[in-house]
């Protein structure tokens, strides 16, 4: 792994990516419970991607997410009470209960949504670098998206004009290896990164469950993305522990239990980089634990918070439909 | 007031809203040098350069997207798509995305884009260049429709809809563009949600969009001279609609015939009869009549193609059955 020289920026990535495992863990948890209304796709296993990525931006740039988003959300600064009170569709969410898990968006944080059409927020991505640069704005844009994703004519099209107009975007290709319940090599021809390359678009790949390397890697191309030399594609390597969403339990027809417990044992990206910070003497096995027991804590609360809050007044259907009315079915009444 | 083009009016509407902010731009295929098949942005790239009149590759949904997301970020995208049929191939960018983006995200976020297209038959263009397909977007909650009917509508409802923090989808009749009409040089924006009458009449109310409006207003003609008086209103904007408005005509004439020129079957003809059915049931001396365009593509033979839109003649022969209570006879 290549080294880092700030302890607070490790000590701050290792803790996002627990925040991330633990906020999985007890959503899947609500799933299970029957306390959580649909469906939610677990991130476990990719933490190194969203984080590595995240660390690497400022504020003020921005993301866009996918149906697979709470680690993106988490990393790139949301609040568990928000997160979750947005799952269990309460009035305090990120979306006031409106959006769910599919379409957290927390713009305060240049969050520009999760998004549930697979490949859905390639054009968004995409504009709001095209804004950046009509603006003269110096954010960057990420896009994540995953293998899955790749197969969209959308992205053909708006790699196209970034790659033409010269766009600070940055593709992220989270390649878990699974196209929902189908493996990657079924449905992706040749090579991801060579498409990009077609478009004249630097692209790389990068071991996904490594974080450092994902933020060095993402450092580079940010910097150099705001001095107008964008756009880049990555492709970052990586593994989803659950199935497509919670309730894809049996799903050894497509994949086997040995892969998955091989990925879980010797690749995991927060097993990997906590035995790297204790061999490099920046946090003791003590300090790590008293960590995770933080933020378990935390979930706990900002869950136990979520379950209790209050769902959004029923008056509330017709708000947001456009924004200059305050309630939509109010103009014509029945 | 001097007469201009509808051509010349929606032109002079986005050269003074991206005079007025800059943060409006065009985007589509061929709207810079070419200024659009239609010569409608003529002069504009001109004027305000190319990162602000932005010709892109012929990718409608990458462009319609990527405008969702600039719109979301700080500006005021007018995407222009060259063929209302192209309609089918941005739907998800439109409908999915920017809709809905407002509502999801509890309110955070908005969508302040205009998408102008264009609709309208008999143009020998055949069935992929000849649809009006307004009815599709009008039912998606969310989005905006604006059916200018003339020039001074044209210019109005334009500079609303690049003011307007919603998106909201402008269908221009593309065989209108170099029809003149009164426009007035100073300032002039039209709100949404407010029909026009644009001719009293007491005995049948004809509501007409975009080019209908023209086409009513010919049946109007005809009509009076046969002793019967008919009301023209055009609603001008589609959502919001001023349902007001047409239910009082409905009430003070009893007898409606609603003309639009995208397909009747589960069309805009069909939603605005029955909301009048709903609301005015008890003031109406007859059912409430719909004329679209025929549910059939739209054929390339002018023989056939020209059958296939509602005509002031079918416009007024409609009107004389409901007058002579024909349709409460039959039934």
């Amino acid at each position: 792994m290549a080294k880092k020289s700030n302890t607070e920026d490790y000590l701050r990535m290792y803790r996002q990516m627990v925040r991330i495992r633990t906020f999985e863990d007890n959503a899947n948890q609500l799933y299970l419970a029957a306390k959580m209304p649909g469906l939610t796709h677990m991130y476990s296993g990719e933490e190194a991607v969203a984080v590595g990525i995240c660390e690497a931006l400022k504020v003020t740039d921005k993301i866009t997410s996918t149906h697979r988003g709470h680690g993106h959300c988490v990393a790139k600064g949301a609040e568990f009470k928000q997160m979750f009170c947005e799952l269990l569709g309460k009035e305090e969410g990120y979306c006031r209960g409106k959006g769910g898990s599919m379409h957290i968006a927390d713009q305060s944080n240049g969050n520009l949504g999760a998004n549930a059409i697979v490949g859905g927020s390639m054009g968004i991505a995409t504009g709001s670098a095209f804004t950046a640069k009509l603006l003269g704005r110096d954010d960057v844009t990420v896009c994540f998206f995953g293998d899955g994703a790749t197969a969209q004519g959308l992205m053909y099209e708006v790699m196209n004009m970034a790659a033409l107009w010269k766009l600070p975007v940055i593709y992220a290709c989270e390649n878990n290896g699974y196209s929902e319940y189908t493996r990657t090599e079924e449905i992706a021809a040749g090579s991801i990164t060579a498409r990009a390359e077609a478009f004249g678009i630097e692209a790389h790949q990068v071991d996904g469950q490594d974080v450092l390397a994902v933020n060095a890697l993402t450092e580079k191309l940010v910097e150099r993305a705001r001095k107008g030399e964008g756009p880049f594609f990555i492709e970052l390597m990586t593994y989803r522990y659950h199935g497509h969403h919670v309730g894809d339990i049996n799903r050894e027809y497509y994949r086997s239990k040995d892969e998955e417990k091989d990925w879980k044992d010797n690749r995991d990206p927060i097993i990997r980089f906590r035995s790297w910070l204790v061999e490099q003497g920046i946090a003791s096995e003590d300090e790590i634990e008293a960590m995770n027991d933080e933020i378990k804590a935390d979930a706990k609360a900002a869950v136990d918070y979520a379950l209790d809050a209050k769902y959004p007044d029923v008056s509330e259907v017709d708000m947001h439909v456009y924004t200059d009315v305050t309630h939509a079915l109010a103009r014509n009444p029945a | 007031m001097r007469n201009i083009t509808l051509s010349q009016a929606v032109n002079e509407a986005l050269a003074e809203e991206m005079r007025r902010d800059e943060t409006v731009f065009i985007i589509g295929e061929d709207v810079a040098e070419a200024g659009t098949p239609f010569k409608v942005l003529s002069g504009l790239v001109e004027e305000f350069g190319t990162a602000r009149v932005v010709d892109t590759p012929i990718a409608e949904p990458g462009f319609m997207g990527l405008a969702v997301g600039a719109a979301m970020t700080g500006t005021r995208p007018v995407v222009d798509l060259m063929f209302g049929d192209f309609l089918f191939l941005v739907m998800d960018q439109l409908c999915n995305q920017a809709a809905k983006t407002h509502y999801m995200s509890g309110g955070k976020l908005n969508v302040p884009l205009v998408l102008r297209t264009n609709l309208g038959a008999t143009r020998r263009s055949a069935a992929q260049h000849s649809q009006s397909l307004h009815a599709l977007v009008a039912h998606i909650p969310g989005l905006k429709v604006a059916m200018p009917s003339s020039a001074y509508e044209a210019k109005g409802l334009m500079k609303t809809a690049i003011r307007d923090d919603n998106p909201v989808v402008i269908f221009e009749d593309k065989l209108m563009y170099n029809d003149k009409a009164p426009v007035p040089e100073e300032e002039c924006l039209i709100p949404f949600g407010e029909a026009n009458i644009k001719r009293d009449g007491r005995d049948i109310t004809l509501i007409g969009t975009s080019s209908m409006v023209q086409v009513c207003e010919q049946a109007a003609e005809i009509l009076v001279r046969e002793g019967i008086e008919a009301e023209v209103i055009d609603p001008r904007t589609l959502v919001p609609l001023d349902e007001a408005t047409l239910l009082a005509s409905a009430k003070k004439t009893s007898r409606v015939i609603v003309v639009d020129e995208g397909h009747q079957g589960y069309g805009i003809t069909g939603e605005i009869a029955s909301r009048i059915n709903e609301k005015a049931f008890y003031h109406l001396d007859a059912p409430v009549l719909r004329m679209g365009a025929m549910d059939v593509p739209v054929p390339f033979s002018p023989a056939l193609e020209d059958i296939t839109v509602p005509t002031p003649e079918g416009v007024a022969v409609q009107a004389r059955r409901l007058m002579s209570g024909e349709m409460i006879h039959a039934a």
